[in-house]
């Protein structure tokens, strides 16, 4: 009993565990993300545009609704730090005379600001210091409007733009081959010819705005001096970026939870009425007594409720410490100065109620059951059981099977609905095994196709600007480079009804072996010679068809507004776009033969070489390792995600195991007389515990491949509600998920069994005949 | 009458300990069983009949004293030895019928049968307790006499030396208590099977070769009927 009972708290625990830590970990995250914001005065509107006199930022002030405005200086730079081949690229921010004032703060880890009068200081993300172990007083070369200039770290800082720092266009943040820089302003607005001009705008709104009027009337205002659309936080890169993964673990934070807290409740409810079932006798007992049933009712609820409260207890320490843990880790994998745990009582509230909840409807039901009895009736020996020939039996098995696998397959077949109910407990076990394994092939597949099939370049170069297509043949006549293969960007809001989405529209040349398309079967499909192809996820976001008519409103230039038809869906893991033929994407820009920049295939033997080569290369603004971005991802979020999917196993272990124990022990109280009979008849202890543990190894063989089809769809439910911009994990289920959830049950089964033999070969063989039944 | 003996108890002692109190349930028996007859054990309720037979059943282990079976010493044996010398030699009845619910009558001694080294078919240990007609009849379809007289089949199937029955008819209504013990006669006239009958019921004891009287955990007499009565005459 005692045994049993921690099993029961140990299943509730798990799933209170996984409640509280997933629900806290989202709700610390959101905090800490909430107060950093509001420590460092994070901005709510952006824009940047190609240069506008300081003189604008008066008017912009004087628009309704605006309330503190900040201009600044934006620069894109390759970076050169020694002992370090790869091409670095990194963004170069003009750091304000004050920095303490002001929006977008920075966050000082280390070092110190900049002297605004000097130009040969510089502050670095903390991202990429780490990355490089980079410390104030190190220095670095940035190559800064063509010139390669020594500059000084002076300090280290995080800053809310940039939590989640990444290169815009790339799919992975890489910490080693992007970074973020801050400079005085001055020193920066010289460099790049900007003295009393800005070319990066942020502000923050009064409470009675009108955020989309605001926009409107801004980018009015910068239409003339290059303005690349101005946009809300929820399309600030970092922000994005940020919240999409919130989401994410939001919804990771519901559905993993109500996962394990059903499976939980379930299995309670089914090991308490069992429970309650074995317990026939004293109920008659107390009944005699003359307690009512109502009664005895309360006795079993408080005992449930004391298992349940320890188990909510236990859960509760456990939970709070994973969210904790797990909160420090993402924290440092977003590089928050600080934690803000928080743990909402109506969390801890609602894990307690739902564990109570489930545990008391198994318990009345069958306490009302076996208290409805009447005492006399309960205390005579329970009539022998009614038995049949099974099935199996009648089609004439029966030879075949010794009487121990007669009583296996009879017991098994005379409560087929108990049975079952064993058979889908041990099942909701793997399948919850199978929860904890499956976003690590999801994740391995994901790369496996995006960059195996569709995105197949080693090196994609960028240039600064939108350059002719003989750029092409510079790059194709780099040292290591095989051939190359041109690409247009051109940033763009699609707008389809009110929907609409800001993303990039990518032009590529039909046919090309680097960058290819693939269909929903991940076959490779030709790029139509007109139109827009888009990704699935995007055009399911847009509410579009293919056929429909989109409305493409580019955000740079001349800002034109264009219709489209939408020509295909793709099928794309990672990112979120739209492609286009590149000459279709040039004539659509009205625009010769434009190219942003190439993918390379290149041969790794000449890889210091190409780099050198494309580093000294003024029109490259800079380059994507394919290698090291796929890298980067498993070392960052893949882990971190990783991590998350550990702790769910181990928590999904320890209920497999629970559950299976839990099995275990009611079947041998409840044929602990039978099995002791037999002994008293001459049988072996290994005799009788081939017909208890046969039983259990049935029920659980049986149980297997059930928990493989409900695993399965708890999968599919999970994978359905991991779409997000930044990618949508695949439903793929490798061999070695169903091997190690069957592995754990059956590991389970056989620990348990081997504790169920410690009971059998210790049996009271005259205790037992001394009772009736 | 001067015959083989089976058992040999000498001065067997069985002490419960159950915490700080001591239960001396036997306290010194010096016994012998011989082979074929049928005995009856006598006492009140407590006076350590079921511990006795128990012992001499393999199924419970003496404080002191000793056990001869056939030249074995009980009281040295260890589990395996004690499960082998159940499977083989002894056969058990007992107030309640422990049958094996999910199995037939014809099955329920079949898991005896299948065991043993040299077993007498199901249906022919069925036949001698007069159950020949209800061979696939589980448990619960037959009454408390039946099912008891498939125990008794159980029990003999393997033609054990020794048949142990505590309080056989204990749970029984006179008619059918008397046909269960018909049974046992005819078990033990027919295979003669050493027979040790428990009871608290001075009437069975009518029935015997040997009446042996326990109280308070000691043999207070032993006594040879000079005339067996037959079970079928009996009455309580
Ligand atoms: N498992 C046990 N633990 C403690 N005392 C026991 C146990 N079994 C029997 N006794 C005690 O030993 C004595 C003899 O019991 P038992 O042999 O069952 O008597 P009988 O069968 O003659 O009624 C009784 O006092 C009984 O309470
Ligand atoms: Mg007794």
């Amino acid at each position: 009993m005692k045994g049993q009972a921690l099993a029961i708290s140990l299943v509730i625990a798990s799933g209170v565990a996984t409640f509280i830590m997933s629900r806290s970990t989202h709700d610390s995250l959101e905090r800490t993300q909430a107060a950093f914001y509001q420590e460092t005065r994070f901005a709510e509107l952006f824009a940047t545009l190609k240069r506008a006199p300081e003189s604008l930022r008066q008017r912009i002030q004087s628009l309704p609704g605006v309330d503190v405005v900040e201009t600044g200086t934006l620069a894109d730079v390759k970076v050169d730090i020694e002992g370090f081949a790869d091409p670095v690229r990194g963004i170069l921010v003009s750091l304000p005379e004050n920095p303490e004032d002001g929006l977008n703060r920075l966050y000082l880890r280390a070092g110190r600001f900049v002297d605004p009068r000097r130009d040969d200081e510089l502050i670095v993300s903390e991202a990429f210091a780490e990355a490089h172990t980079l410390r104030p007083g190190d220095g670095l070369y940035v190559v800064i409007n063509g010139r390669r200039k020594h500059l000084r770290i002076v300090g280290v800082a995080l800053s809310p733009e940039y939590i989640y720092q990444i290169a815009p266009g790339d799919i992975f943040p890489d910490y080693k081959r992007y970074g973020i820089f801050w400079m005085a302003r001055r020193a920066l607005s010289t460099a790049y010819d900007m003295e009393g001009a800005f070319n990066n705008l942020s502000l923050t709104l009064s409470a009675q705005a009108q955020e989309a009027e605001v926009i409107e009337r801004i980018d009015d205002l910068l239409e003339s001096y290059g303005g690349l659309g101005a946009y809300s936080r929820e399309n600030q890169l970092s922000h994005r970026y940020l919240s999409e993964e919130f989401r994410q673990l939001e919804r990771m934070a519901m559905i993993f939870p109500i996962i394990f807290l059903g499976v939980s409740a379930f299995l309670l409810n089914m090991v308490v009425s069992r429970m309650v079932g074995t317990q026939r006798e004293q109920i008659a007992i107390l009944k005699a007594f003359g307690y009512s049933t109502t009664d005895v009712g309360l006795h079993y609820i408080k005992l449930v409720i004391v298992i349940v409260i320890i188990g909510v207890g236990i859960g509760l320490i456990c939970g709070v410490w994973l969210g904790r843990g797990l909160g420090g880790l993402y924290m440092e994998f977003y590089r928050f100065p600080f934690l803000a745990f928080e743990l909402r009582p109506g969390t801890i509230v609602t894990a307690a109620l739902v564990s109570i909840a489930a545990a008391l409807l198994g318990t009345i039901f069958s306490v009302r059951r076996a208290a409805g009895i009447a005492p006399a009736e309960a205390m005579r020996p329970e009539a022998p059981a009614i038995y049949r020939e099974t099935f199996f039996e009648k089609m004439g098995l029966k030879r075949v099977l010794s009487q121990p696998s007669r009583m296996i397959a009879r017991h098994i077949e005379r409560r087929p609905m108990k049975s079952f109910l064993s058979i889908i407990g041990i099942a909701m076990a793997c399948a919850i095994m199978m929860v904890g394994s499956f976003q690590e092939d999801a994740i391995d597949y994901m790369v496996d196709i995006q960059f195996g099939r569709a995105q197949r370049e080693d090196l994609a170069v960028t240039f600064v600007e939108p350059t002719s297509r003989r750029a092409l043949y510079d790059l194709e006549n780099t040292p290591g480079v095989q051939y190359g293969e041109p690409f247009r960007v051109v940033p763009v809001k699609l707008r389809f009804g009110h929907r609409h989405y800001r993303t990039g529209i990518q032009g590529i040349e039909s046919g090309g072996d680097l960058q290819r398309l693939l269909n929903k079967d991940l076959n490779v499909i030709a790029l139509p010679a007109s139109g827009i192809v888009l990704t699935e996820y995007l055009g399911k976001r847009l509410g579009v068809q293919p056929g429909d008519t989109l409305t493409v409103e580019v955000l740079t230039g001349s800002r034109p507004h264009r219709e489209i038809q939408v020509a295909a869906f793709v099928s794309q893991y990672l990112g979120v776009s739209g492609y286009m033929e590149l000459s279709a994407l040039n004539r659509l820009m009205r625009e010769g033969n434009a190219i942003s920049g190439a993918y390379l295939a290149v041969d790794k033997a000449y890889r210091t070489q190409t780099f050198a080569a494309l580093k000294e290369m003024p029109r490259v603004a800079g380059t994507t390792i394919r290698e090291s971005a796929i890298k980067s991802f498993y070392e960052t979020m893949g882990e971190t995600l990783l991590i998350f999917t550990f702790i769910n196993t181990i928590l999904a272990s320890t209920i497999a195991f629970g559950v299976v124990y839990n099995s275990a022990r009611i079947m041998l109280s409840e044929r602990s007389r039978e099995l002791a009979s037999l002994r008293v008849l001459g049988l072996t202890r290994g005799e009788i515990s081939y017909i208890m543990l046969g039983e259990l190894g049935v029920l659980t063989l049986a149980a297997i491949p059930l928990g493989f089809l409900i695993g399965w769809r708890f999968c599919k439910v999970i994978s359905d509600n991991l779409q997000t911009d930044l990618y949508r994990v695949p439903l793929i289920l490798e061999s070695s998920t169903f091997g190690f959830a069957a592995t754990v049950v059956l590991i389970s089964t056989f620990v348990s069994g081997l504790i169920v033999r410690q009971h059998l070969d210790h049996l009271d063989l005259v205790a037992v005949l001394k009772t009736k039944e | 009458m001067q015959q083989e003996i089976v058992f040999q108890a000498r001065g067997l002692t069985k002490v419960y300990s159950m915490g700080e109190v001591k239960v001396h349930a036997l306290k010194g028996i010096d016994l012998d069983l011989y082979a074929g007859e049928l005995v009856v054990l006598l006492g009140a309720s407590g006076s350590g009949k079921s511990t006795l037979l128990n012992i001499l059943g393999g199924l419970d282990t003496a404080t002191a004293g000793h056990v001869n079976y056939h030249g074995r010493d009980l009281t040295v044996a260890n589990d395996r030895e004690l499960t082998d010398y159940r499977r083989h030699h002894i056969g058990f009845v007992f107030q309640f019928y422990n049958l094996i619910p999910s199995l037939t009558a014809r099955e329920n001694v079949g898991v005896v049968t299948e065991i043993a080294r040299d077993p007498m078919k199901p249906e022919e240990a069925l036949a001698i307790v007069g159950l020949g007609e209800r061979l696939d009849h589980f448990p619960a379809q037959l009454s408390g006499g039946e099912q008891q007289r498939v125990a008794i089949a159980r029990a003999i199937a393997k033609r054990p030396a020794v048949l142990l029955c505590d309080e056989p008819t204990g749970a029984l209504d006179l008619a059918t208590g008397i046909i269960v013990l018909e049974a046992l006669e005819r078990v033990n006239r027919e295979l003669g099977t050493a027979t040790v009958l428990i009871t608290h019921n001075a009437e069975i004891a009518d029935m015997a070769d040997r009446v042996i009287y326990l109280r308070d955990g000691l043999i207070t007499e032993i006594r040879k009927n000079e005339e067996k009565r037959a079970a079928g005459s009996l009455k309580w």
